[in-house]
């Protein structure tokens, strides 16, 4: 139950071409998340699979079955939108069993499904209420209530927490990991926000400009970028990249350093002045001007008494740099 | 309007209008009550008495007040029932994608630019007059007999040129709400399962509540006054069977020239006006709550 594979996808508005031709094959039970910039396609590609948009050509099979033709409601699957999409004059408790409705279940069976999907989301307190009486968070939690009373094969997130303040992001963060290691479903989560990707991915695809530029679990998309694309999506702050006499001293056209793998040395071979100086407490992140490199970010320990216009070495750490082609893919 | 003397000022500044709107309200209708009491015939000039309720046993004594307060409401109900279910059929199409989708738009909604006299005069003489008009030669074409539509059905006939000019008044206003329907609730419901029937029912109906509302409550107020139609096309007739109360009240006053009787049946009107607006809100008023 739940593996998605898609070959070979494409898809075009008007001639403007904007997913050009996607493999990808999703195991049942992961948690996938496409990250991407804004327009990469990401949740074109979503809604491709969800059936809301035709594709152009490929084939998207679900659970061994072509579903490429399929109406979304015969997908057997299940989506949470950005907006949330509650429909605003039912109550949580009708919002959360319309799919069963839909479906012509008894109403003592829907009545069981939805109270047991309230228990499992904290819901039961506010089922006779109406969307607009709710909280993002609580709308949030409604919309997953909907999708998971259907028992899916595989759960679609269409950048879920984005209308949400910061605070409860990182919490709704938390529930709905928790929730995939309940259900243990697959689930295809799109996001723009690379923390997020990395908090809760099994595996990462990167998207840009409708084409895959990566797939890996968050540790290998940290720890061997495949191209720059992909260098400068991941981690945050950014990873230095590094270009002319520099980079050519190792032997690449760009070299990539991340702005943790830097540390302050006496004796290190690159000597500045720091800039911006940002004091986060647990960290410091530093803006340094390097002589003949540019400008450097610099991650260090928050107990750094360096100020604006303080001189300052820096060393590389040797086995942390990542080194790019003249087309930007890595070097062995 | 934060400080006592900006609320001060507003009010002043405010007040040589609502000032005249009410004088605008209540010159005409206190003059209209004064009359009402009076003895007051154009054809007898200088014998105007007071005569206390006179006027008002009289309305409603008249053999013609009770058919004409029945056809009102029908009138008002009918119109109401057509624009409303229309306007949402011709909502629902004017939001599918089509091409010349603004001509079309801009066809829809001409009926409405039209005067009433002027279209209960080209529906009277060139659709449903039963020598020359078009549905005649239609029922001819067909070998049919043509049917006199002002004779043999007076009030539908009527009801249908109200209904026509008002229908794109209910699409325009039902299509602007259809228009701020959320896609992705409609695309939740598509993937929760729900064909386009049970869409239309669970999500546009209830979406639309709201516009509908605008729409009843407008056309209440335009179509109690409803008067160059009857006036063009049967003159209340045959008989009373397309009298409303406007029409009743303007045979009083104009054509027998009993302004006390006229005004008498104004003041009826207003209060039925006002009976009817009541109820309506009490109905249908909640859904323009937020």
């Amino acid at each position: 139950m739940g593996e998605i594979v898609l070959s070979e996808v494409r898809k075009s508005f008007g001639g403007v071409s904007i997913i050009q031709g996607i493999d990808l094959v999703i195991p049942e039970g992961e948690f996938v998340v496409f990250v991407g910039p804004s327009g990469c396609g990401k949740s074109t590609l979503l809604r491709l699979i969800a059936g809301l948009e035709d594709t152009s050509s490929g084939t998207i099979s679900i659970d061994g079955k072509d579903a490429t033709k399929l109406p979304p409601a015969k997908r057997g699957l299940a989506m949470v939108f950005q907006s949330y999409a509650l429909y605003p004059h039912m109550s949580v408790r009708k919002n959360i069993a319309f799919p069963l409705r839909m479906a012509g279940l008894p109403a003592e069976e829907q009545q069981r499904k939805v109270e047991a999907a309230a228990k499992v989301l904290n819901l039961t307190p506010y089922l006779d209420r109406k969307p607009s009486q709710l909280s993002g968070g609580q709308r949030q939690r409604v919309a997953i209530g909907r999708a998971i009373v259907r028992e899916p094969a595989a759960f679609l997130f269409d950048e879920p927490l984005s209308n949400l303040d910061a605070a409860l992001r990182v919490s709704m963060r938390q529930e709905i990991s928790e929730l995939h290691h309940t259900l243990k479903t697959t689930m295809v989560y799109v996001t723009h926000d690379q923390v997020e990707a990395m908090t809760m991915a099994d595996r990462i695809v990167v998207l840009n400009a409708g084409r895959i530029e990566q797939v890996g679990s968050p540790l290998e998309l940290y720890r061997s970028p495949a191209n720059l694309f992909v260098a400068g999506f991941i981690g945050s702050p950014k990873m230095n990249l590094i270009e002319g006499a520099e980079a050519a001293k190792h032997g690449a056209h760009t070299l990539g350093v991340r702005p943790e793998h830097i540390d302050i040395a006496e004796d290190g071979p690159w000597k500045g002045m720091v800039g911006l100086c940002e004091h986060l407490g647990s960290d410091t992140f530093l803006k340094v001007e390097v002589e003949g490199v540019g400008q450097i970010n610099v991650r260090v320990g928050g107990d750094v008494p360096l100020r604006h216009g303080a001189s300052v070495s820096l060393r590389p750490q040797a086995d942390k740099l990542h080194r790019f082609d003249a087309a930007g893919k890595a070097m062995a | 309007m934060a400080t006592q003397a900006s609320r001060i000022a507003g009010r002043l500044m405010l007040s040589p209008a609502v000032l005249l709107l009410f004088l605008w309200m209540i010159v005409p209708l206190g003059m209209t009550i004064y009359f009402s009491f009076l003895r007051f015939n154009l054809l007898m000039p200088g014998t105007e008495e007071f005569t206390g309720f006179e006027n008002y046993s009289y309305f409603f004594t008249d053999p013609a007040f009770w058919p004409a307060l029945v056809n009102t409401l029908t009138l008002v109900l009918g119109v109401l029932v057509i624009t409303v279910v229309g306007g949402i059929a011709l909502a629902v199409l004017l939001d599918q994608p089509m091409w010349g989708q603004g001509i079309v738009r801009i066809l829809v909604i001409a009926p409405f630019f039209v005067m009433p006299s002027v279209s209960a005069l080209v529906w009277k003489n060139m659709l449903m007059n039963p020598v020359n008009g078009l549905f005649a030669a239609l029922a001819r074409a067909l070998g049919l007999q043509p049917i006199d539509f002002f004779a043999s059905a007076p009030l539908a006939s009527i009801t249908a040129i109200v209904a026509w000019q008002w229908l794109p008044f209910a699409t325009l206003i039902l299509f602007t709400a259809m228009q701020s329907l959320d896609r992705e609730q409609m695309e939740a419901a598509e993937m929760d399962g729900a064909g386009p029937i049970w869409r239309f029912v669970h999500l546009t109906v209830p979406h639309l509540m709201r516009a509908m509302t605008v729409v009843v409550l407008i056309q209440t107020i335009f179509l109690l006054s409803v008067f160059a139609e009857i006036l063009v096309t049967t003159n209340g007739g045959p008989g009373t069977a397309s009298t409303t109360l406007t029409f009743l009240v303007y045979m009083q006053s104009m054509l027998q020239f009993d302004v006390g009787l006229g005004s008498a049946g104004g003041i009826v009107a207003v209060i039925l006006a006002n009976i009817v607006a009541i109820f309506l809100m009490r109905m249908i008023g909640k859904n323009l709550e937020a």
